[in-house]
Parts: C-alpha cells; structure tokens; sequence
C-alpha cells in the first residue's frame, strides 16, 4: 500500500523543474518531436521518389550516367512498343482473373471454417501458412511442380489417371504460363481473403439468421440478403487492397517465369525492372512505372467507391 | 429402413433445433452425409491444395537425386531414403548460414526502427490530438497504397547517390516505407482501444506528456507493439524487389533473393537444394507466426476494417 501512494507522490515534485521538462510538456514540441522520425523516412524514401521517379520518366537517364531532359519521348516510344502493350493487357487480365478467383475461393474457404467444425483455430492457422511465407520461396516450389519433365501434377494427370498421353509443358508456351502464373497467385492470395472475410462474417449477429429462418428464408436467400450486405463494408477494403497489390504484383512472375516465353507473362513491373535494372535504362523503366499510377488509382477509386456505394445505398450503417 | 417413419411435427421440431436424442435415423443420416459433402469434402480440398507445396517443398528436400527424378520406380509422394545431403550441401557449401543472419539482422533493424517511428507518430495522431492530424492519418493511410514496384527505381537512384548501394543500410532505410504506414495504422487503432480517462487522470496527478506515454499508454499498448513488431519482421523478411535491385555482392544477400539468384545458375537446376533453401527459409517466418498466430489474426483482420 505504502509503496504505491509512494510512486504516486513522486510525479508531483517533477513537475516544471527545469527547461527541458518544460519544453517537453510544450504540445506542439511534442507532436513535432513524435512526427519527425516518420515524416523524415516517408518524405525521403516516399514522397521525393514518387516525383523523381516522374522527373525520371521524362529523361534518358542510364545506370551510371545521369541523363538529360527529353520531354514525353520514353512514353511515345513505348506507346510503339508490342512488349509494353502486351504487359498491360497481360497487367490488367492477370489481375482481373487472378482477383475474382482469390474472392470466389476465399469467400467460400471462409463460409467453410464459420461452421462449427473441429480444431476451428488450428484450422485457421495453417490456412493461413501461403500467405505467411515468403511469396519468392513458395513460388520456387511451384516452379517445381511446373517443371517440365517432373511435373508432379503431370505425373498424376498421366501416369496414375491416364487421362493425357503426354506431359504438360506448363511454362513453355504463352497461354499455359499466363494461366500457370495465375494459379499460383491465386493459391497465394486465398488466406487472406478468407481469414478477412471470416472475421466480417463473425461479427454478424446470429439473431438475423434466427429471424431470417423464423421467416421462412432459403439459404440463398440468408446469403444474398444478409451474409452479403453485411459483408460488404471489410470486401470493399480488401478488395481495394487486393487489386493493388495483385496489379503490381513483381515476385511472382520475376520467380516463375521472368516474363518469359517470349516476354508473354510480363507484367507492367517485371517490364519496368527488366529494363531499368538489368537493361540499365533508368528513364525507360521509370516511364513504364509511372504508367502504372492511372491504373492504380482508377481501380482503387472503382474497388472503394463502386462497392461502397452499394453499401450505402442498401441502408448499410455509416460506420 | 424399410419402414416408413412417421414424424410427427414436434419431433421434427426437435430434429431441426439438433436437441432429439433419438432421432430418426434416415434424417440424420442425410444431414451427416449432406454437412460431410457440403462441408467436409471442400474444406479438405482446400486444405490439400493449399499445403501440398509446402509438403512437396518439404519432401523434395530430403529425397536423394536418385529418387527424385525417377517417379517410375519410386512413388514420388513417399520417399524410400530419406537424406540430407541436400541440406548439408546448402549449409557447408554454399553461403546459405550468412545469407541467413543477414536477413535476420536488416529484418530485425528495420523492424526496430519502423516500430519505433510508428508508435510516436501514432500517438501524436491518436493521443495529442493536434490540428490537421486527421489529414496526416490519411496521408499516412495513402502512403501504405504505393506499392514498392513504382518505387524501386527512382529510389535505385537516391540510394546510388547516397552512396549507399550494395549496403543492408539502403535496405533498412528504405522498408519503411512500406512498414511505417501499416505499423502506424494499426497502431492508431490499438491506442483508440486506450482509454482516454486514464491518460486524464495522470495529467492532473501532475504526470507530464512524456510520463503518460512511458508509464501508461505504451504499457497498455504492449499487444499492439508485439503484433506490429511481428508483422513488420515477416513483411522485411518476405521482401523481394528492394533486396534485389538494391544489393549486389552475394554476401550481403537476403534469403530469397540468393536463393533465386545464387541457387539458380545454369540450365539444371539443382531442385533438392533449392527446395531445402526454401523450406530452411520459410521456418523461421512460420516459427514466429505459430507463436503469436492469435495476434497475428486479429491485427490483420483488424488493420483491414479501420
């Protein structure tokens, strides 16, 4: 008892002793002093790139030679360019496809584990483990599930169901990568839909299923008119989060396939580091990733917006 | 069954509240096999699919080359005798330990400072309440939206300028800028979980600003700091593109940039090796995730709905 009526007394004679105790009771020295750490880190290696790498886009610049300004050129020789026209269709199909799969599944995944079924938390846990690796190294291991020659899935395919003569060639040819590569995105991209998800369907109150089913509702009728309405609010912020990252999406396809067959699987960021890393043109490769900005913040604004407003227009809480 | 059972309508009452002891065989019957097809079924699938690479990772890196390119004789699921040579060649032959302790120290530094940056600047904007610190928030908010693909290249340049290329210190400085935003805002949400009355009193006990923040808010914040420490270790440890543009020299590479860039060398590829890379590389992040999986969960669904 004494003890604490100790420690508390103590506070008192601290109080505006000197300066500095003062200094650091100022507010605005404080907020100041709590800010700096980040403000500093985010201006520097944030905010000043995003506008270099703008400067950057309108100039020749190479590895090693600072470059001169050149005006829209990198954008008008890129807008001649098949390889760039092809990595943003491949972009924005990879992302489209890849997106609506990851929800589809992980909306389903989440409906699975929110019945009441043994070891739910371990469950939860180990569905989660794609997601928690490093996407580099699970990439890796699908690269050897793709491997030509000892595909397991082939394996399966042909010599124990029998259902193809020969094997895939699944990194080979244009198409089979592009849908390879989505796959395994896919596969990458489950957990978190569905343990995000999982949580917005915990906090629905059961009461309204009760009261649906004291209405005489079907199932799908609870799903369309209760599980989705409500849900809608943590889809929009995931969905939002998803499509932006699945677009710039770099590891997957860098690990898997490098763009190749014949630059088929690029996708906008794979493009913009081949040529500015290793092909060492800094203004091109800059050009291709300030190219990228539209598609970012249109299809945040779509993501955000256009589910959200559908929340607001069923009469959903403005929470 | 070969009778037909009659169920009167309050036993059917029961059967649907699940409270009959003795139900109709036939009817429960169908709602096992109905919840086994609806629900067992897809969610083992989903299971199977989402860990068989990691078995396959794991299983390739134990199996002897004779076993592994061979599926004909030896069923490629199992393996016959079990070796590891492939994780011996990767620790004795290759730089595979110190591509491991690097990782570990940048991930570590980073995590540090990232955290320690976001709890003073989620607190001013939570806590001290100064004008204009919504707009800061968002700002904050908007900043973990650009993703590091369209950053890498102008920062390749800074980092040149800095003189800083081919250091981890270019590493530790620049991931950040993905984990300040998020540390930050899961943070503003754990000290609005704080509450404010107890800030309150120790201001008219006479305690100053910076007691309250030392002796209140951050021990209260302890959860908050432990996940937003976990989550900011595995996002440095799983990053990719930084490492690789930014490092040059073997040594000082992070695991998985070395593995792709170091394993990887000529056309046959050394698959038990590479998959040993992987799965050695992966432990450590599953270790850390398995021991605060719960306030892994939480925070990750709870950054999502602020």
């Amino acid at each position: 008892m004494d003890a604490t009526v100790d420690t508390r007394l103590r506070f008192v004679p601290q109080r505006r002793e000197t300066w500095l105790a003062r200094l650091f009771d100022s507010k605005a020295f404080l907020v100041t002093l709590c800010m700096l750490p980040t403000a500093g880190l985010l201006i520097v290696f944030l905010t000043y790139p995003l506008g270099l790498g703008l400067w950057l886009s309108l100039t020749d610049t190479t590895i090693g030679q600072r470059g001169s300004y050149i005006g829209l050129e990198n954008f008008q020789s890129l807008m001649d360019d098949p390889v760039f026209w092809n990595a943003v269709w491949y972009t924005v199909f990879y992302t489209a496809v890849a997106t609506a799969g990851k929800f589809l599944l992980g909306l389903w995944l989440a409906l699975l584990l929110n019945h009441h079924i043994p070891l739910k938390a371990f469950l939860r846990a180990i569905v989660l483990l794609p997601w928690i690796v490093p996407t580099v190294l699970s990439a890796i291991a699908w690269w050897w599930i793709y491997d030509p020659q000892f595909s397991i899935i082939s394996y399966v395919v042909v010599d124990v169901l029998h259902l193809r003569d020969h094997y895939f060639d699944f990194l080979g040819s244009p198409w089979p990568a592009r849908w390879s590569l989505i796959v395994a995105n896919i596969w990458r991209g489950i957990p978190f839909v569905a343990i995000t998800l999982l949580a917005g369907l915990q906090t629905i109150s059961p009461s309204l299923y009760e009261a649906a089913l004291l209405d005489g509702a079907s199932s799908w009728q609870k799903f369309r008119r209760i599980t989705v309405p409500l849900l809608m609010p943590i889809l929009s912020v995931a969905l939002t989060l998803s499509v932006l990252f699945t677009f710039s999406d770099f590891q997957l396809v860098y690990a898997i396939t490098r763009g190749g067959p014949f630059n088929s699987t690029h996708l906008m960021a794979t493009l913009a580091f081949q040529r500015a890393i290793p092909g060492s043109q800094l203004g091109e490769g800059a050009a291709i990733a300030v190219a990228m900005i539209p598609f970012l913040v249109v299809a945040t604004l779509l993501c955000f917006f256009g589910v959200g407003r559908r929340k607001w227009q069923q009469g959903g809480g403005n929470d | 069954m070969t009778e037909p059972t009659v169920i009167t309508a309050e036993e059917e009452f029961e059967v649907i509240a699940g409270k009959s002891n003795d139900r109709p065989e036939q009817l429960s019957w169908e709602s096992r096999t109905r919840r086994v097809i609806t629900v067992y079924i897809p969610l083992a699938l989903f299971l199977i699919v989402l860990l068989f690479p990691f078995y396959w990772m794991a299983i390739t890196s134990i199996k002897p080359d004779y076993e592994m390119y061979d599926y004909k004789k030896y069923n490629p699921f199992w393996v016959g005798s079990p070796t590891l040579e492939n994780i011996r060649k990767l620790l004795f032959e290759t730089e595979y330990p110190h591509w491991l302790m690097t990782t570990m120290g940048i991930a570590t530094a980073a995590t540090f400072l990232s955290v320690g940056a976001s709890v003073l600047a989620a607190y001013a904007i939570e806590r001290l309440r100064f004008k204009g610190a919504q707009h800061v928030g968002l700002a904050i908010y908007l900043a973990y939206l650009v993703p590091p693909t369209i950053l890498f290249i102008p920062l390749a340049t800074l980092i040149f300028q800095f003189g800083l290329f081919d250091s981890p210190i270019a590493l530790i400085l620049t991931y950040p800028t993905f984990l300040v935003p998020f540390c930050t805002w899961l943070l503003i949400g754990y000290f609005k979980s704080i509450p404010y009355e107890l800030e309150e009193c120790a201001l008219i006990d006479g305690a100053s600003r910076l007691q309250i923040l030392r002796r209140i808010t951050l021990p209260l914040a302890v959860p908050g700091l432990i996940s937003a420490g976990i989550f900011a270790f595995t996002l440095s440890w799983n990053e990719f593109i930084y490492a690789l543009a930014f490092i040059q020299s073997t040594e000082k590479k992070t695991v998985p940039v070395a593995i792709l860039t170091e394993l990887v060398t000529g056309d046959v590829y050394q698959w038990g090796s590479l998959m040993a890379g992987s799965l050695l590389g992966s432990v450590p992040v599953a270790i850390i995730y398995s021991f605060f999986v719960e306030y892994y969960v939480s925070s990750m669904t709870g950054a999502v709905k602020e």
